[in-house]
């Protein structure tokens, strides 16, 4: 009798747990997914077709890093009620304040403009014209932010979310090794030939996937909009985990979908291997031409938001998705102001796309170690996380995380600047 | 007439912005010496980097 009612107490405790997990589950999952933005898509594919499965085991270490940066957002976010941008206000000033958020809207914009380049390159293949692409998804967006509730635009979110998630059955479509995938995954190790300037440069794009300055602010945002509060720390914690574990569970399957089938092949984005791939399983084709396009909006969604969030905090305007069109204009006013210049610039006939995909990355090394560097600080801030100010292992490892990508991210800065420079 | 509402467009976004320094003017962050070490160097890596960015388009322009 007293296993049954300890069963029995279990049981109940386990799926309260659950049920309250599900309340809070969101902004975690949401960031980590979205990470694997028309940007990130492209990077998988091409690595693997350049070196096939052999830096799976990179993704897990990234997906860690991933975890313990975003999990420092969480509690800022839930302690001190404010998003990123105003924070730095607050704890450094207004130059600082300035910097971050002038530098945080230049990036999301230029980010945003290569979510479009994705999105219409995917639609593309299914000869769907970029004009069409760009009001469709304008329309999708607006009707998401537009429906008056956090919560609603989260689940639709999620569901987006979820069909990110199509890499998964892709790879198994493909038949790959399984031995090979699970030795590449949880085995260290360089592809033959060793490390190389293309192996350097492919890593350093990988981690800029998979870290980026929106991120940081989007989540701290979207913890503070959806009210989690100190004590629900453990379950946004959760949250980001299971999303780092699902990020890299897509980048992943992406690899072993273009490792296993276009290996050798030279291709230079994810349109292009959509492309390749449909001439030898159309299906498979689409599916990957599909996920390119869910990346790019998924991404799209989350980039205005963090930009409109961040914008509204240090104004001082309404700036919650709870709020209607009337309740907070200047949010709504700058959601869409920034999704339509950035669309029409797409649509704009030999616009240099090209060269907006390389400033990015240029233009996100300087946001991306100042956004973390305060991140440190207010996290080590004892006035203001109290007991939830990071611990010596958490600066240990944190501080650890953050050199390590200050300088990955400069030299990968660097070497987009001046390609030569590393041969 | 649109003169005169890009005016008062500016005004308020200067006065917005000139409020927003006062707010924020006095960083809440205590400047222990971790602080300040961590924010110089912050300030001398964006400043190398910022020069590297316009060594590029100087030697793009030069082109």
């Amino acid at each position: 009798m007293n296993i049954f009612a300890k069963s029995f107490y279990e049981y109940r405790k386990f799926f309260k747990g659950l049920k309250l997990y599900l309340l809070l589950a969101g902004p975690g999952i949401i960031v980590m997914i979205a990470d694997n933005d028309a940007g990130g898509i492209t990077t998988y594919a091409v690595t693997g077709a350049q070196y096939k499965y052999h830096f799976l085991w990179f993704l897990v270490v990234l997906g860690f890093i991933a975890y313990f940066v975003q999990e420092m957002t969480v509690r800022l976010g839930a302690v001190t009620k404010r998003g990123h941008a105003e924070a730095i206000f607050q704890g450094f000033g207004p130059f600082w304040g300035w910097f971050s958020l002038l530098d945080l809207i230049l990036t999301d914009w230029l980010t945003l403009v290569t979510e479009f380049i994705g999105m219409t390159a995917a639609l593309s293949i299914f000869h769907v014209p970029p004009v069409i692409t760009v009001l469709a998804v304008s329309a999708l967006m607006g009707f998401m932010v537009l429906q008056g509730k956090y919560w609603t635009w989260e689940k639709i979110v999620m569901g987006f979310c979820a069909l990110n998630l199509i890499y998964i059955p892709a790879a198994f479509m493909v038949n790959p090794s399984v031995p090979d995938v699970l030795y590449n995954s949880f085995v260290p190790h360089l592809p033959p030939g060793g490390f190389t300037n293309q192996i350097f440069f492919l890593l350093m794009a990988n981690i800029g996937t998979t870290i980026a300055p929106w991120m940081v602010f989007f989540q701290q945002s979207a913890v503070v909009d959806k009210n989690v509060k100190e004590k629900d720390i453990v379950w946004g914690k959760v949250d980001t985990a299971i999303g780092s574990f699902f990020t890299i569970m897509v980048a992943a399957f992406c690899i072993v979908v273009t490792g296993t089938v276009l290996y050798g092949v030279p291709i230079d984005s994810a349109a292009q291997a959509a492309i390749q791939l449909m001439s030898v399983n159309k299906f498979l084709g689409t599916l990957l031409a599909i996920g390119l396009f869910n990346a790019g909006l998924l991404g799209a969604v989350c980039i205005s938001l963090a930009s409109s969030w961040a914008f509204g905090e240090v104004f001082g305007w309404a700036h919650s998705l709870n709020a209607n069109v009337r309740e907070a204009p200047w949010f709504y006013a700058f959601y869409f102001f920034a999704l339509l210049t950035a669309g029409t610039v797409v649509l704009i006939p030999g616009a240099p796309l090209v060269l907006i995909t390389l400033f990015v990355q240029v233009i996100a090394v300087t946001l991306l170690p100042a956004a973390l560097v305060f991140l440190i600080l207010l996290l080590n801030n004892d006035e203001l996380m109290g007991k939830y100010k990071n611990t010596l292992l958490q600066n240990i490892i944190n501080v650890g995380i953050v050199v390590f990508i200050i300088i990955v991210s400069t030299l990968y800065g660097l070497t987009a600047l001046f390609p030569e420079i590393f041969k | 007439m649109a003169g005169f509402f890009i005016r008062n467009v500016f005004k308020d976004a200067i006065e917005s912005v000139q409020e927003i320094n006062h707010k924020y003017a006095k960083p809440q962050i205590k400047m222990t010496p971790f602080v300040r070490f961590a924010l110089i160097t912050l300030r001398l890596y964006l400043i190398l980097l910022v020069g590297i960015l316009f060594f590029k388009f100087y030697t793009l322009l030069g082109k």
